[in-house]
């Protein structure tokens, strides 16, 4: 269980997952097996592993998008949840403008719209074509949109694909700044491996089933995690050896702000 | 004033291009544009079975063009390669129609109105149909329009917030075989898909918003049936020619207003 951020209310998990087994549409492969899952209230999970390791697959059978072939899921009454899907592409053939994308499928008002960009620093972008934007006003539209309709859930699908280090690092403060106003929970699916995990309470780490679970810390130096990410790190790792890595999210979970240059250092991308 | 044939092809046509502006936006969209072709290609068979059997020849271009639809939508749920599936699946049922059509004596001499329209010689009875569907297609767009709408953009976003996207797409499917079976008198087979895709295409330069796209697509299938039918009636060209060859000009013409 995380640190509660205030006192009170119920701490009952929005999300309660037991024995999931998933099997890849249409065939008889495991995605994932045994696996247990839980959020609670205001907590930042992130969910870490290679690809292919069900990482998505998790997210849409919590969705109660996908059939589970084992298990069960059971989800509070009072759960609403705020979804930015992995990889939105805008079919330039539909005209769509932010404000329009904001009223669907439900409408709301103008007064609505412009308080959920504001918070995502991209209110005034109202009339722009989703088409025109850069990748980070998009993901910010994404996630202005998913903050409507007041979630205690937020469920971020890889939110930071096609953005630069700067700007991956300015979306992670983001969810920060959000979760902290909102008091939602949030899950994120995450390929930014060290940036994310900082910015989180529980790292759950898969690979078609949990390999290992808990606070950045302790995940960052699990031999199952340290196994599971080595042979990826050495082929990746463009700035700084893997021993400096464990020893800069030692130092990294006291301190709350990072500064660009780290964080250029630290973005590890395993895709 | 019904009485005169023009007057009657005249309103058949702005029935059909009031439903052709946001079913077509929605095939453009969905780039559904070859989905279209086979279905309509397919209403060929439907003219052959109805005059084999003595049906209306609606009730079985409606019937060919259902089976067509479900048929193809459930291969693109099943992620079959579509441009060389639907190319197969249009081709085939137009010439497996006309085939058909040379068995039967009385159609032969008709064909080049089931394959191009006869919209001068649509009749009283034609007309309320068309306009009865019509209406009702709209309707069920009018009905369906956000849900329609946020399936198309993405299935994911629609299906979080609890729509069902294959139940969406096969919605479409059945809106636009009965819009292809309503066509056929007026437009005719090969021509359908260019009633629903050329004005669409034109609305897309200067419309900021899907439901601004889908107007102006509905106004220039309007304005083309109108200019089309005067060309034809002084110029004495064929009449569903004229209309698509009218929208063509307007698709030309909104590329130098494009942006986005």
């Amino acid at each position: 269980m995380p640190h509660l951020r205030q006192g009170g209310g119920d701490m009952t998990p929005l999300i309660q997952a037991n024995d999931l087994t998933i099997l890849r549409p249409g065939s008889q492969d495991i995605v994932l097996q045994n696996v247990d899952f839980q959020i609670a209230p205001q907590e930042i999970v992130t969910v870490v592993g290679p690809n292919g390791s069900g990482k998505s697959s998790l997210v849409r059978a919590l969705l109660g998008h996908m059939a589970l072939a084992d298990g069960r899921i059971s989800r509070r009454p009072d759960l609403r949840i705020g979804y930015v899907p992995q990889r939105v592409q805008i079919d330039t053939a539909i005209p769509m403008t932010v404000r329009r994308f904001l009223s669907l499928p439900r409408r709301v008002s103008d007064e609505m719209a412009s308080a959920v960009l504001a918070r995502t620093g991209v209110d005034g972008l109202q009339a722009r074509q989703l088409t025109q934007l850069s990748g980070g006003q998009f993901q910010r539209v994404l996630l202005a949109r998913a903050l409507l309709h007041d979630p205690n859930l937020l469920v971020l699908d890889e939110p930071t694909q096609g953005l630069d280090q700067p700007g991956i690092v300015a979306f992670y403060k983001l969810v920060e700044e959000v979760r902290r106003e909102t008091g939602a929970a949030v899950l994120m699916v995450s390929h930014d491996l060290l940036v994310v995990m900082r910015a989180s309470d529980r790292v759950i780490c898969l690979n078609g089933h949990v390999c290992c679970e808990g606070t950045p810390q302790h995940v960052s130096s699990a031999p199952e995690y340290r196994a599971l990410f080595a042979r990826v790190a050495k082929m990746r790792w463009r700035y700084i050896s893997t021993t400096t890595i464990t020893i800069t999210i030692m130092a990294m979970t006291t301190s709350t702000i990072i500064t660009t240059t780290t964080a250029k250092a630290m973005h590890f991308h395993a895709g | 004033m019904l009485d005169d044939f023009f007057i009657r092809a005249l309103l058949a046509g702005l029935g059909l291009a009031l439903v052709a502006g946001p079913l077509g936006s929605f095939v453009v969209w969905r780039r559904m544009a070859y989905f279209g072709d086979s279905t309509a290609h397919a209403a060929i068979l439907g003219v052959a079975l109805s005059l084999a059997f003595n049906l209306s020849i609606y009730a079985g271009t409606l019937l060919v063009a259902l089976v067509m639809a479900v048929v193809v939508t459930a291969l693109v749920s099943r992620g079959q390669a579509m441009d060389t599936v639907l190319g197969v699946l249009a081709h085939s049922a137009l010439a497996f129609g006309l085939v058909a059509i040379s068995f039967v004596p009385s159609a032969r001499a008709d064909l080049n109105s089931y394959l191009f329209g006869d919209i001068l010689t649509v009749g009283m009875a034609d007309l309320t149909l068309i306009w009865i569907g019509a209406l009702l297609v709209l309707g069920v767009l009018m009905w369906r329009w956000q849900n329609l709408l946020t399936a198309t953009l993405n299935e994911e976003l629609a299906m979080a917030a609890g729509i069902n996207p294959r139940f969406e797409r096969l919605l479409l499917s059945i809106a636009l075989a009965v819009v292809v079976a309503l066509s056929i008198r007026v437009i005719g087979s090969l021509l359908i898909s260019a009633m629903l895709i050329v004005p669409a295409a034109a609305a897309r330069a200067l419309a900021p918003t899907p439901e601004r796209m889908a107007a102006n697509a509905s106004l220039i299938a309007g304005l083309s049936v109108m200019l089309g039918l005067l060309s034809s009636l002084h110029l004495d060209t064929p009449a569903g020619p004229s209309i698509v060859a009218v929208a063509a000009i307007f698709f030309g013409i909104s590329f130098v207003f494009r942006r986005g």
